[in-house]
């Protein structure tokens, strides 16, 4: 009989809050299956399951708030007996006496309502998938987020759907909003969101002795490519110059291994596989690095598409623990517009962060000419503990060396 | 279809591809980016959705005049006109 706990979802997190199951009683699950979603500081994560077997029992309610190794559930794996029916074996599974709410660590403006009785309609009846904006809305109404009809991607409830229920029925807590609204951006709680990054940032540049280095790398090429691609594409599968710093980085990564991995209680494990951590800026502050997985083993477009996906799900409030958890290094790009160069901050565990400041026209010296080409400042940020200057001067280089070849990424 | 039309159907894809903004507080004139906070991907999610919705082809040199929804409205409503 396995325990299904609430899982660490980064090094800041030390507790999260049940906002809903995807499975019950008796449901069979497998490997990858996401069978509930919880509220952290980084928004709605989907959690995924990593063992196989069949729900016995759940042990959490949504809406109650559970430090990180909680038990949420009984899982029995495959070919176990169902020792429900046998209560005299092993220790009873009580609930673990934790509090309902801890406002400070999960902070909703609003003060909570009572909230309609949950679940066992709500996990037979599969996922509702809704918005950060649309849940603190909704919760702050007071308002059952069931009884709204989602208008978002797969039916997702999103703010204005929240609001359009809420235009047909006045609620009580209606003049709630201005006090709320004014206090920034709906969605995401910024002070919780900004402690999260404090913490991870302040331990990363408390434990970790970074280094850094620069190098101006000529784009034109792989802009002509892109261009002349993008011209023949619908939008739908267009690309982004974010998509080859990816896949060139991950690239790259191969000569240089040991900007790849983790390093944990002092101990460096280098990663066979590039998880790339996408920095993905929210409105209104603060970001969030989901990881595209495998970003070494997929096609450009495969990547293009993976971030598309993060982008999305980030913006929705639907991103999944492993690609919260599993990152091996990170890829900040400050897009179109912005500065020339980005200096990261490593996110722990990892012990490198690549960045790209915003392309565009520059004076370069080609083959003894000057000429206006399309170039981009790469930085790394990495981990001198795990690597030196020397190594790392030749994974920009090398990322240089595969953007000048765009088609073979 | 109508201006009015139009900036309901942009107004609805935009907040689609970002659900954190409120449909209220888009002004006609504010740049998606630089205003609305859109990232280069959003941007493009968001062409993707009008080319669904509208059938267009919106090609990347037109992206500058769909930089703000009034642009955009006028966009919509000269291509969808020419290609009906």
């Amino acid at each position: 009989m396995g325990l299904f706990v609430m899982p660490s979802l980064g090094a800041d997190m030390e507790v999260g809050k049940l906002v809903e199951w995807l499975v019950g009683p008796g449901s069979a699950v497998k490997r990858g299956d996401i069978v509930a979603v919880v509220e952290t500081q980084k928004g709605a994560i989907e959690i995924e399951i990593f063992e196989p077997g069949t729900v016995v029992e759940l042990l959490a309610e949504p809406d109650q708030v559970l430090p990180v190794g909680a038990p949420l559930a009984r899982i029995r794996a495959p070919g176990e007996f169902d020792v429900k029916s046998s209560p005299a074996v092993g220790p009873p599974m009580a609930k673990l006496p934790v509090p309902d709410t801890l406002p400070q660590l999960l902070a909703q403006a609003a003060p909570s309502r009572p909230v309609p009785a949950p679940t066992a309609a709500r996990a037979a009846g599969g996922p509702k998938p809704s918005s950060p904006a649309a849940r603190q809305r909704a919760a702050e109404a007071g308002l059952d987020l069931t009884t709204v009809e989602g208008s978002g991607p797969g039916g997702a409830v999103l703010l204005s759907d929240v609001e359009r229920c809420l235009a047909v029925t006045p609620s009580p807590a209606a003049p709630m909003r201005a006090a709320t609204a004014s206090k920034g951006k709906p969605g995401i709680d910024m002070v919780e969101m900004r402690k999260a990054i404090a913490a991870a940032m302040s331990r990363a540049k408390r434990e970790i002795p970074h280094y850094y280095l620069s190098h101006e790398v000529d784009l034109q090429r792989a802009s002509d490519w892109m261009g002349a691609q993008n011209a023949i594409r619908a939008p739908g599968a267009r690309l982004l110059m974010g998509a080859l710093f990816v896949k060139a980085t991950a690239h790259a990564l191969a000569k240089v291994p040991e900007l790849n991995g983790r390093n944990e209680n002092g101990i460096f494990t280098a990663s066979e596989r590039v998880n790339a951590g996408l920095a993905i800026a929210m409105r209104g502050g603060g970001l969030i690095a989901p990881a595209i997985m495998e970003a070494d083993q997929s096609s450009l477009d495969q990547v293009m598409d993976a971030m598309r996906g993060l982008v999305v799900r980030t913006r929705a409030g639907r991103l999944r623990n492993a690609e919260l958890t599993l990152g091996t290094i990170t890829v900040s790009s400050m897009g179109e517009s912005g500065v020339d160069a980005l200096l990261g901050v490593i996110y722990p565990p990892q012990v490198a962060l690549v960045g790209f400041g915003a392309p565009r026209v520059r004076p370069m010296i080609v083959d003894g000419t000057l000429v206006p080409h399309v170039a981009v400042t790469a930085t790394l940020a990495a981990d001198h503990r795990v690597s030196d200057g020397r190594r790392g001067a030749l994974l920009l280089t090398e990322i240089e060396r595969r953007l000048q070849e765009p088609e073979t990424l | 279809m109508s201006p009015a039309t139009l900036r309901a159907a942009f107004i609805e894809e935009l907040t689609t591809v970002a659900p954190d903004i409120d449909p209220a507080m888009v002004g006609d004139d504010d740049n998606l980016q630089s205003d609305l906070g859109l990232d280069s991907m959003d941007f493009l999610n968001l062409i993707t959705a009008l080319h669904k919705r509208f059938a267009l082809p919106i090609p990347e040199a037109d992206y500058p005049q769909l930089a703000t929804t009034a642009l955009a409205v006028g966009y919509l409503s000269t291509a969808v006109r020419s290609g009906s």
